[in-house]
């Protein structure tokens, strides 16, 4: 952790400080109310067992009905400001996260490797929310309500003071802080049982088939069953914790009464203090501990404010994987280089790993892309295929070698420009929550919706999308309509049109079709797509007769290269992959003919 | 009021946890009024009577003794309380799981079983607040206020009254405004939760957005989408608290209404002061745990719709087998080799629903090969199902050596048969007791030996630790195909005489299929063999061929017959290898 999550925090919300102080005020005018009540009511019953003429009465019971209502109008103001402050801090939050994290997208997101990081991000981010409402109001409010008691108590005598505020110290900051010190062996334990337990159930229910099936549930219940109680022994001895921790604030309370009486006594004995203030003291002095109630939780919400804090920093602070250059060149508008000796694209010596210690993802990969060219990678995955693609999109930056777009180095121009020249059809395609329209104009946003429909006619979409009844406006995504495989690749595709670049690459865009669907969708990728400098990715041998070369990747080294002919007739290893799955095809040797 | 009956019912397990609560509960209560008393009398002393510190010293003694009492009776009320959830929670938990594995995976399949588990663990964790702090708070909530009217009534009719008048009062208003405040929260919370899944969605496309040079232009998004949330949220919010507000004042204006009245009164001189002062302290903790209670009205609702999700899954009736199967079952019936028969079966999973499948007839001879293909959805893993007793014939038998399988116990039947998953799970333990799912007591010799059979040996030896490197959630991930291999191993190892397979499809490299396929020729050999055969060779070596679709069968046959006759079988197969 590089500095402190607390003060980096408060920074972020600084914007909102006199919003924030506003808030804490009106919270101060709340219990205040509260305080007020208690003491003008027993200043009211007091002087009036005095039995005075009532004219004296009348200012302190226009005080008991204001306070009596005042405490529930401040409440409201306070509820209003405190949750206005609270979203605008959120909408901060969220807004400058997702600008820190854009850079590092994705090669830092990742290295985490653990698919719920996204998840994790959003929930952290949620917590962090409430760190106005939770975690700086209560102590602020508090500290504000003692210092005011102070006063009032000091004005009568110093020694109430002091009392009245170390007893409110004592229930508000020593006791939690105390009881938080001996809760964090057990909560860190309670933290790991709780893991334990949703590990095993998860296991329980996703493999109850394979437990069953080798008669293992009774000895898998046993073991959560054994789970689920070293749960419930840890959560036992927090639970006498907040126990010991009730008791003892309780006793605080108790205590500051007598405490008040015990001091009071004697002033007013010896006339320094008029006995109507007695009662006034001591309902003052309980009424003060409702500041100091929220303080055990708010130290809590601290706690898990700060462990969410720290993992957002330490994510936001990994430097990005690639910087632009300080100059970098202008991207030209026309591309020659269209043969092989002047490629478009031309790829040498290329090395990276991951991390350091790795093993090279790719280890001297060199070949050319003429521009209008399809050339091909093909290899078992783990090759280096995908790294391959990621260098090309520049989401890392290589190590050795190099990679010559127009001649010139790929590190040398600006992220976006290299990309703004590639369009990516991948195995993946990612929607985004909202219309099909929405969905293609992310690969242009000022798109026309008659530009997008052509482009989805392109992809061969269009029949599909004009049968919905919103059309072009039809939700998808996580709680809209859900599309196929090939429907999302297909989308992916009329992105790729509309966005028209004059680099295509292909990342195993039918790796998670069938066959048949396979088929389909390279075909319209290539119908679509004629023309562009394409780089085919792929595990399956289909559609590579279109390929003006193809390079078989092992290991991060280019063990073969030629086209479809030459490999098949002097290529080991392609043959090799070639001989496998005509293998499969031999099973289906005479019907290929007959028609689907 | 938020109460579910059969979690109250639940209770009566923890009976002696619950009475602790309440008479401890109750105990603080009565030592908070014993409190209350003693301070106006010891503040009446020395205000109205003069009376000296040590005048009043063994007052204030015995008020430091009630507040030590009060503090224990309500520690050990709260721990009590805890007692109660933790007893309830774990014998819940318990008879969930042992109900779920009861329901059997046909009941847990699919998107579901995240649900379940979840059920299992949170749902549960959420009964804790309900359990321990809001039924408590609800006890409490009736109880002390009563007492404390039990005391104020002889005292003063008039504040008796007015307490006894604002009390109903916010319960009532609580359960009125509650409602609306619920369905606002809810919307409130909707609101929230769709800002974070946009949150969400901008994060995991954020390489699609950088492709499309799009990334910091969602920034702006963002922010306006934060904002509209925002005001959308507080106009629903400003209602919302209104509700707070009303409530907040209720208590506080009649503390303010008995203060007056009863100075009032004094005034006239109509009422002694220590009681009038008496009832003064009382008045805001009688309101507070009213009022607690609307804290804690949130866990009620967690706790009662988490309770929902509970019970609706231990209400879920078992299914058995059909009553066609009360005969015992001869011996031969458990002796292998097995000679297995489907007799016109019917599955069907929910009423009303298509069933799954439809008047098979399949006969599995010892040791052969039965392939099944079928478009998916067609039935073949609900057939496989039903050879594994996950799933139980709706209408229909199977027979196993002419006896009905039902008559024997599910476990016993599956002691004879092995499986061989899709997608097998790994559990979270080491490779080598991850082989020994069904044989816990196996020795190192027979895992290896097993493992050898998988052709898993090469790679297993190749990890870190060997069979000992730990697997599942939190190690070591495997490949598509080294699971698969583990699962050939537990069925290597477990040698039963009846097998059932399900071909891997993920994105197996060539070579990993080619070694998957001779190990599980190896593994059919001489069994009563069920293959699910997705794209591999299995199919054409299958002694018999059934082909599914929409749940019955439409061909039967070897590869050889099928091949010559147009039908589902032959436009598969085209569709297979064309792809590839």
């Amino acid at each position: 952790m590089s500095r402190r999550p607390l003060l980096r925090l408060l920074r972020l919300a600084a914007p909102f400080r006199w919003w924030m102080l506003l808030a804490a005020l009106l919270g101060v005018a709340t219990i205040g109310s509260s305080i007020a009540l208690m003491a003008t009511a027993a200043w009211v019953i007091s002087r009036a067992a005095l039995h005075p003429p009532i004219g004296v009465l009348s200012v302190a019971v226009v005080g008991v009905r204001f306070f009596g209502i005042a405490r529930g109008v401040f409440r409201y103001l306070e509820r209003i400001v405190a949750h206005q402050t609270t979203f605008c801090l959120l909408a901060r939050l969220r807004v400058w996260f997702f600008a820190h994290l854009e850079p590092l997208a994705p090669a830092r997101l990742q290295e985490h490797r653990s698919g719920d990081l996204l998840a994790r991000i959003v929930a952290d981010i949620d917590t962090l929310e409430n760190i106005y409402l939770r975690v700086i109001a209560p102590p602020a409010v508090a500290a504000l309500v003692a210092a005011g008691m102070a006063v009032f108590m000091a004005a009568y005598d110093l020694r109430l003071a002091l009392a009245l505020v170390s007893l409110l110290i004592a229930a508000g900051a020593l006791i939690p802080l105390a009881l938080r010190g001996l809760a964090r062996q057990p909560g860190r334990e309670l933290v790991a049982a709780r893991g334990a337990l949703v590990a095993a159930v998860i296991d329980g229910v996703q493999g109850m088939a394979d437990l069953a099936a080798f008669n293992a549930q009774e000895r898998h219940l046993a073991s959560v069953r054994q789970l689920s109680r070293a749960l419930a022994h840890h959560q036992w001895r927090l639970a006498a914790l907040g126990a010991v921790q009730t008791a003892l604030l309780s006793l605080v309370t108790s205590l500051a009464a007598l405490v008040v009486l015990v001091l009071a006594i004697p002033l007013v004995r010896g006339g320094q203090l008029d006995g109507v203030l007695l009662a006034v003291l001591v309902l003052a002095a309980l009424a003060s501990f409702e500041a100091v109630q929220p303080l055990p939780a708010a130290l809590q919400h601290l706690d898990s404010s700060l462990a969410a804090a720290r993992r957002l920093f330490e994510l936001v602070d990994a430097p990005p994987a690639v910087r632009d250059p300080a100059q970098p060149l202008p991207m030209p508008t026309k591309f020659s280089g269209n043969s092989i000796s002047d490629p478009l694209l031309h790829v040498e010596g290329l090395r990276f790993r991951y991390a350091p210690g790795d093993p090279p993802a790719l280890d001297g990969v060199s070949f050319a892309l003429p521009a209008g060219a399809i050339v091909a990678v093909v290899g078992p995955s783990g090759a280096g295929k995908s790294t391959l693609v990621g260098l090309l999109l520049r989401f890392w930056d290589y190590d050795k070698g190099a990679i010559r777009l127009a001649g010139h180095d790929l590190r040398r121009y600006a992220q976006d420009d290299v990309r703004r020249l590639l369009s990516v059809v991948s195995q993946q395609t990612h929607l985004f929550s909202g219309t099909l329209l929405d969905n293609l104009r992310v690969a242009r946003p000022d798109a026309a919706p008659d530009e997008a429909f052509a482009a989805l006619r392109a992809a061969h979409l269009d029949r599909f999308v004009a049968a919905l009844p919103d059309g072009l406006d039809t939700w998808i995504g996580e709680q809209g309509l859900r599309l196929s495989g090939g429907e999302r690749q297909r989308l992916a595709i009329a992105r790729a049109v509309l966005k028209d670049a004059p680099i295509l690459l292909l990342d195993e865009p039918t790796a998670n079709l069938d066959p048949v669907t396979e088929r389909a969708v390279l075909e319209t990728v290539f119908s679509a797509l004629a023309g562009r400098t394409t780089l085919l990715i792929t595990h399956r041998l289909a559609g590579l007769e279109r390929a003006s070369a193809i390079l078989v990747l092992e290991k991060g080294r280019i063990a073969e290269r030629g086209t479809h002919t030459e490999l098949l007739q002097h290529g080991s290893a392609y043959r090799r992959l070639w001989a496998r799955q005509q293998a499969e095809q031999a099973l289906i040797a005479d019907t290929t003919s007959t028609p689907l | 009021m938020n109460l579910d009956r059969r979690l109250l019912r639940e209770m009566d397990s923890a009976r002696g946890p619950l009475i602790a609560t309440i008479g401890l509960g109750a105990l603080a209560g009565l030592l908070l009024v014993a409190q209350a008393y003693g301070l106006s009398r010891a503040i009446s002393r020395v205000f109205m009577s003069g009376q000296d510190l040590a005048g009043v010293a063994p007052l204030l003694a015995a008020l430091a003794i009630i507040a030590v009492g009060r503090a224990l009776a309500l520690g050990g009320s709260e721990l009590a309380a805890h007692a109660l959830a933790n007893r309830v929670k774990r014998a819940l938990r318990e008879r969930l799981l042992a109900h779920l594995a009861a329901l059997g995976p046909a009941y847990a399949r699919g998107e579901r079983s995240g649900e379940l588990a979840n059920t299992a663990v949170e749902g549960i964790e959420a009964l804790h607040a309900y359990l321990g702090e809001y039924i408590p708070q609800l006890v409490l909530a009736a109880l002390v206020p009563l007492t404390m009217l039990t005391v104020v009534f002889p005292l003063d009719l008039l504040s008796g009254i007015v307490l006894l008048l604002t009390a109903p009062m916010i319960p009532l208003l609580m359960i009125l405004i509650g409602k609306a405040a619920n369905r606002q929260s809810r919307r409130q919370w909707t609101q929230l939760s769709r800002m974070s899944a946009h949150f969400l969605d901008a994060l995991q496309g954020l390489p699609t957005l950088k492709i499309f040079g799009q990334s910091r232009a969602q920034i702006a998004v963002i922010a306006a989408i934060s904002d509209r949330f925002r005001d959308a949220t507080m106009s629903v919010l400003r209602i919302a608290f209104l509700s707070a507000l009303v409530l907040e004042m209720l208590a506080t204006i009649s503390t303010a209404i008995i203060a007056v009245e009863i100075g009032l009164r004094l005034l006239y001189a109509r009422m002694d002061f220590a009681d009038a002062l008496f009832i003064l302290i009382l008045a805001p903790e009688y309101y507070l745990p009213l009022r607690m209670l609307g804290t804690r009205f949130h866990a009620g609702v967690a706790g009662v719709t988490a309770a929902g999700r509970i019970f609706a899954v231990l209400e879920t009736p078992v299914p058995g087998c059909a009553p066609v199967s009360l005969a015992p079952a001869p011996a031969t019936v458990l002796t292998a080799p097995f000679d297995i028969r489907f007799e016109d079966v019917r599955v069907v999973y929910s009423e009303g629903e298509r069933p799954a499948l439809d008047g098979i007839s399949l006969h599995l001879p010892p040791g052969q090969t039965i392939g099944l293909v079928g478009p998916s959805g067609a039935g073949k893993s609900t057939l496989a199902g039903l050879l594994l007793r996950f799933v139980m014939p709706t209408a229909g038998r199977i027979t196993a050596n002419g006896g009905d399988l039902c008559a024997a116990p599910a476990e016993v039947w599956r002691a004879h048969v092995a499986w061989v998953p899709q997608r097998p799970t790994l559990f979270d333990a080491t490779i080598a007791d991850n082989i020994r799912l069904g044989h816990p007591d196996a020795s190192d010799v027979e895992v290896v030996r097993a493992a050898q059979g998988a052709g898993a040996e090469a790679f297993i030896a190749a990890l870190p630790d060997g069979y000992e490197t730990r697997i599942g959630e939190r190690g070591a991930r495997l490949s598509g195909g080294q699971a698969q291999r583990i699962a050939l191993a537990r069925a290597f190892l477990k040698d039963a005489p009846v097998i059932v397979l399900d071909e891997a499809t993920a994105n197996l490299d060539p070579e990993t299929e080619a070694a998957l396929l001779e190990a599980m020729r190896a593994l059919l050999r001489g069994r009563t063999a069920l293959v699910i055969a997705h794209r591999l060779r299995t199919v054409r070596e299958a002694d018999q061929i059934v082909v599914l679709a929409g749940g019955r069968i439409v061909q039967t046959g070897t590869h050889a017959s099928l091949r010559e006759q147009p039908g589902l079988y032959r436009r598969l197969l085209a569709a297979l290898g064309d792809g590839v």
